[in-house]
């Protein structure tokens, strides 16, 4: 089994600990901007795009690239700080997101940003357009392989169930679906709007392997995705149980914080609980 | 009579896409009735029927263009307009993705399944996406050429085919060049510029005109968008009245696009719009419901003798 070294580990957490501190930071002098859905999802990014995926900054575009398909676009301001981390976006860059002449806009856009596959933010086409990615590849016989990274929410949308049964038809195995399971969506819980009931018993039912892991822990992601590229003949998916919010106390399994300008006190209060300096 | 539209663009999508394997096809489960099946018979490695599922099938061919393939993406042309659309949208149009909309059963030519399988609006909706081109088949002959020209031109593109045999407008001769107009008969007085069937209806009103007294020039406008706006404001000039014909809503669509080039160069000519009056129409047999709402021959003539104060 792969396994990655305790350094590394202690690395990425490090890592994911700025990244958290530079979104608030940005989304607070910005007031806009979705805090929520983009900490719940920064581990995922950060060791796709740092540890997994075979991507290049230098070469953005090389054919034979792993293409990282955030089909939950809103999580746009921590995709770009995962680019920025791997090289892709200067760092500095990151403040013009949102602004005006900005590579960065409000969500994700592969015309304008370096190491963006899609556009994303409407729900339920993603997920469709990574597998089109995925057979497109086969079709090459080139060894690439399609990660797509989608909102509990996002499972709403009609459109991701059309696309597993596609996923399963044509054997999507070169496709690794990982489902930034918070719970929580821009109204309330999932409970509350669309009750998903029992995602691994659906997921399974559509024709997917199903694994879980917990989405902060950068051990069990690394595993879990390894593992489940290994798996051949049938698409992959896996439940990778998160916290809306995760780092920022008052924010946590908080749908209001989905998508809301943080205040003065709030941001202190931030700051405090990720470890930043409010006047860096 | 011709060849159907629907069985010469299968037949070309296994002519071109025999040399070249960028070519996809994607299909919603009527590949019968669209005539993708002739190329996924062929080609089954590239040929992909996702069932009824036509939002996905727009998005899946996304990821092919990404990689760049050429994905035509078929299903009939009102599904494509509706459930297609967020795909044209955020891939074809805003992220400028080589994707193919082939929009089979355009206009009412799936007249007997009714409104519900008509498409009246395709032309308005695809021609306001940023990066699109549309585009209208006029004959058969025309067909095989766009489909050419879908492959040839890197960008996203609605092309709307028809059902059926149509009478051929244009002969083994014929020369179509993107984004330009094909004048197919002179004349001074008035100028009909007209798009898919509606090209043949008139080129029969021209003549029937001409025992009138009255001449004129009939174009062919089968590129929508870009369109010919040299043609049109060099027809402006020598016409006393303009007169668009197209199977489709005649909000938006060709006559929209013309009126449009019209005003903004300040032709200062009347328009008269032959099309769909902002209805739906009905269930019935093809050539007798293009009659009734005023799709033929007859009305371009009615409309063009009022517009001439006639």
């Amino acid at each position: 089994m792969a396994t990655i070294d305790k350094k590394r580990v202690e690395e990425l957490k490090e890592i994911c600990a700025e990244m958290r501190i530079d979104l608030i930071k940005q989304l607070h002098k910005i007031q806009t901007g979705h805090p929520g859905g983009s900490l719940s999802v920064c581990e995922i990014l950060a060791l796709l795009y740092l540890e997994i995926a075979n991507v290049d900054a230098k070469n953005p575009k090389c054919p034979n690239r792993d293409r990282i398909v955030l089909t939950k676009g809103h999580a746009a301001p921590m995709l770009y700080l995962a680019l920025a981390k791997a090289g892709f976006i200067p760092k500095e860059e990151f403040a013009t997101l949102r602004q005006l002449n900005s590579r960065l806009q409000g969500h994700p856009c592969p015309k304008t940003t370096p190491g963006v596959e899609t556009a994303s933010g409407p729900m339920g086409i993603g997920l469709s357009a990574a597998i089109g990615m995925a057979l497109a590849l086969k079709l090459d016989k080139n060894p690439a392989k399609v990660y797509a990274i989608m909102g509990d929410g996002e499972l709403n949308e009609g459109t991701v169930w059309e696309a597993c049964m596609s996923a399963a038809k044509y054997a999507v195995d070169n496709l690794t679906v990982i489902v930034d399971l918070n719970g929580v969506q821009l109204d309330g819980t999932n409970d509350e709007i669309m009750p998903m009931l029992n995602l691994e018993a659906k997921f399974a039912a559509f024709g997917f392997e199903v694994l879980s892991c917990d989405g902060h822990d950068i051990v069990d992601i690394y595993e879990t995705i390894h593992k489940a590229n290994a798996i051949k003949g049938k698409p992959c998916v896996i439940l990778a149980n998160t916290v809306k919010g995760k780092g920022v106390s008052f924010m946590e399994g908080k749908n209001s914080w989905h998508g809301a300008p943080i205040g003065a006190a709030e941001f202190a209060q931030a700051m405090k609980d990720l470890g930043g300096d409010i006047d860096g | 009579m011709a060849k159907t539209i629907r069985d010469v663009y299968g037949e070309s999508l296994v002519k071109y896409g025999a040399t070249d394997d960028r070519i996809i096809v994607l299909d919603a489960d009527v590949s019968n009735s669209t005539k993708s099946i002739i190329f996924g018979k062929e080609f089954p490695d590239r040929f992909f029927n996702v069932g009824i599922a036509e939002a996905n099938m727009a998005a899946m061919a996304a990821g092919f263009a990404a990689c760049g393939k050429i994905p035509f993406i078929n299903t009939f042309a009102t599904f494509l307009n509706t459930l297609g659309l967020l795909s044209a949208r955020i891939y074809g149009s805003y992220s400028n993705w080589n994707m193919k909309f082939m929009g089979a059963y355009g206009g009412v030519s799936d007249s007997f399944d009714g409104p519900t399988h008509h498409s009246i609006e395709d032309i308005t909706i695809f021609r306001s996406l940023p990066n699109f081109q549309v585009l209208v088949a006029t004959d058969a002959r025309h067909t095989a050429w766009l489909v050419k020209n879908a492959i040839d031109h890197d960008g996203p593109m609605y092309i709307r085919l028809s059902r059926n045999a149509v009478p051929d407008v244009y002969d083994d001769n014929a020369t179509f060049t993107p984004g330009k107009g094909n004048i197919l008969r002179e004349g001074d007085d008035v100028t009909i510029i007209a798009c898919g069937l509606m090209v043949k209806e008139a080129l029969d009103a021209a003549e029937t005109l001409a025992g009138q007294g009255i001449s004129a020039r009939v174009v062919d406008m089968f590129s929508i968008k870009p369109i010919d706006t040299q043609l049109i404001v060099d027809s402006a000039k020598k016409s006393k009245l303009i007169v668009t014909a197209e199977e489709h809503s005649i909000i938006g669509g060709l006559g929209g696009a013309v009126a449009e080039v019209l005003s903004a160069n300040g032709c200062g000519v009347k328009q008269a719009f032959v099309g769909l009056n902002d209805v739906h129409a009905e269930t019935g047999p093809t050539d007798t419901l293009m009659k009734k709402y005023g799709l033929s021959a007859e009305n371009i003539m009615t409309q063009t003798l009022k517009g001439l104060g006639r």
